[in-house]
């Protein structure tokens, strides 16, 4: 068994005439931090959502932790985590009584699930605000209870859509810290989407920039930066360089919308 | 972590529970809900259940007009509430809750049935309060144990039913001007064609066999056997809950198959 942790092969996506993905062909180590960028539209969401077994590919398949999307769905669920990019937690119920409800439906064991709850609140600056209704949290909370109830069961792959839209920079600064955290002591794969070119920068071991369903550019931030040629690019350059001709066609007034709701909820 | 083999059957019937349990821990940050449901049963049988009683315009036999409604206006306030149910599974979707539960490992009829038993016990108020009317307006009812369990498990089954219905209707239209739409339409005609509020016999040819199509019907039929003082079933109690339990296992099957559409 090699430490490759996510095997994407051609995995396709059409929505009628459309083809969100395009015979997408990737992999992932363990313990990577791998970001998937690209403007709206270009298939980051619906990668994520064939990755964690919400939408069947129209053909192709990928390898999470060693099950396959199509066939062992079941498994695939048990070894992931996702925060979908819109508000997941239910503002209804206290922090811990979210964390509860996961901790039993991934079958932690009876014995165990009050001490992952304590540490997953701990491990993500909630200790205080367990017993709170998460309706009263604020946007950065949500958003770390969001990934301690994802991580509440350790899974080996972490999924993040858009995991800073909408927080300020302090409140995205704090997610960030919790999910290397995550990283250096659990050695969690994080595979995430954003919009944002810094924070790709900083945390990613490598990224990846999607273009109209298909991976146009791969690698490391500065093998990238190296391969426009000349030097002195930034990751902006290599940006535009790839995806900048979608900036202006991306995204459907539905996503906008959606985007923008979120960021409301959250900020 | 070291996976412990569960069985399929003993995991399914563990996390319908874990759905209903969660969904019921949100109603005590929520009674305002329960106050305003008590309205309409009020409405019903306080104003018609009277007027009508007055004019002695229906015939119900040996049972008078205000007995007869009492658990037809039950069964009705349980089809009302449980009936626009899945708006919150549309609310859900649009926030990312769905988008979770369904990336978990958790059984998909288990997601659909935990949401009903909840929707089901939610509805238990309405059982008080339309106990609670009856005694104020002299309806005789019968207090036995058994007889009070039994009206309870029907009006917990009849509100997983329809909720399970209202799901399946929301994952089907996705949206919630649809979806009120598509309830408002439903409602009435599901309520006229039982018999609620008129007996079958009553009914035209046409209306008789829609409304024996019709599980409100069975409902209706299970809650005045076991509401009322010397009542008895048209049908047999057999099958009002043999159509009740099969028509739940069968929407609980199509919601399960639908319910992941609304992550895609």
């Amino acid at each position: 068994m090699s430490d490759i942790v996510l095997e994407i092969k051609a995995l396709t996506r059409r929505f009628g005439a459309f083809t969100a993905v395009d015979a997408l062909t990737l992999s992932v180590n363990a313990g990577e931090v791998f970001g998937l960028l690209g403007s709206n539209g270009a298939g980051k969401t619906t990668t994520i959502k064939m990755l964690t077994t919400l939408l069947a590919p129209s053909s192709g398949d990928a390898r999470v932790a060693g099950f396959s999307i199509t066939t062992q769905a079941v498994d695939v669920r048990r070894a992931i985590g996702y925060v979908p990019q819109a508000v997941s937690v239910d503002g209804s119920l206290t922090g811990y009584e979210n964390l509860l409800i996961f901790a039993k439906l991934y079958d932690l064991p009876h014995g165990e699930q009050q001490a992952h709850i304590r540490e997953a609140l701990e491990f993500m600056g909630l200790t205080a605000d367990g017993g709170r209704l998460v309706g009263q949290y604020s946007g950065g909370m949500v958003r770390r209870l969001e990934i301690a109830q994802s991580t509440l069961h350790r899974p080996r792959v972490l999924f993040l859509d858009e995991p800073t839209v909408g927080l300020d920079p302090i409140a995205r600064d704090a997610v960030w810290k919790h999910l290397v955290d995550l990283r250096t002591n659990y050695g969690t794969t994080l595979f995430f989407t954003t919009h944002y070119l810094e924070e790709a920068q900083s945390y990613c071991d490598r990224i990846a920039i999607m273009h109209l369903g298909k991976v146009d550019a791969l690698g490391t931030c500065k093998e990238l930066e190296a391969s426009l040629g000349g030097g002195g690019h930034t990751l902006n350059d290599v940006f535009v360089h790839y995806a900048g001709s979608a900036l202006e066609s991306g995204g459907n007034l539905h996503d906008v919308g959606a985007e923008r709701a979120t960021a409301q909820r959250l900020g | 972590m070291t996976a412990t083999f569960i069985h399929p059957l003993t995991g399914f019937i563990e996390k319908t529970f874990v759905i209903t349990e969660f969904e019921l821990r949100k109603l005590r940050h929520d009674f305002t809900e329960l106050v305003t449901r008590a309205l309409q049963p009020a409405l019903w049988l306080l104003i018609f259940g009277e007027v009508f009683s007055r004019s002695g315009a229906m015939h119900t036999g040996n049972i008078p007009y205000l007995d007869f409604i009492a658990p037809g206006i039950l069964a009705q306030s349980v089809l009302f509430v449980a009936i626009f149910y899945g708006i919150n599974v549309i609310w859900e979707r649009d926030l990312g809750i769905v988008q979770k539960f369904l990336a978990s490992p958790t059984p998909r009829a288990a997601l659909v049935l935990g949401k009903g038993f909840s929707a089901g016990i939610r509805t238990l108020s309405q059982a008080v309060v339309v106990y609670g009317l009856s005694l104020l307006l002299g309806v005789k009812l019968n207090w036995s144990p058994i007889a009070l369990l039994n009206v309870l498990v029907v009006v917990v089954l009849a509100a997983t039913l329809f909720s399970t219905f209202s799901l399946i209707i929301a994952c089907i239209v996705k949206t919630r001007e649809r979806f009120m739409g598509v309830g408002q339409v439903l409602t009435m005609p599901l309520f006229f064609a039982s018999n609620a509020i008129y007996p079958t016999a009553i009914m035209p040819g046409w209306l008789k066999i829609v409304s024996h199509l019709n599980p409100l019907t069975y409902v209706v039929d299970a809650l005045r056997t076991f509401m009322l003082a010397g009542s008895t079933s048209s049908f047999g109690l057999s099958r009002d809950y043999a159509v009740i339990l099969v028509t739940t296992a069968i929407l609980v099957f199509i919601g399960a198959r639908l319910y992941p559409r609304l992550a895609s």
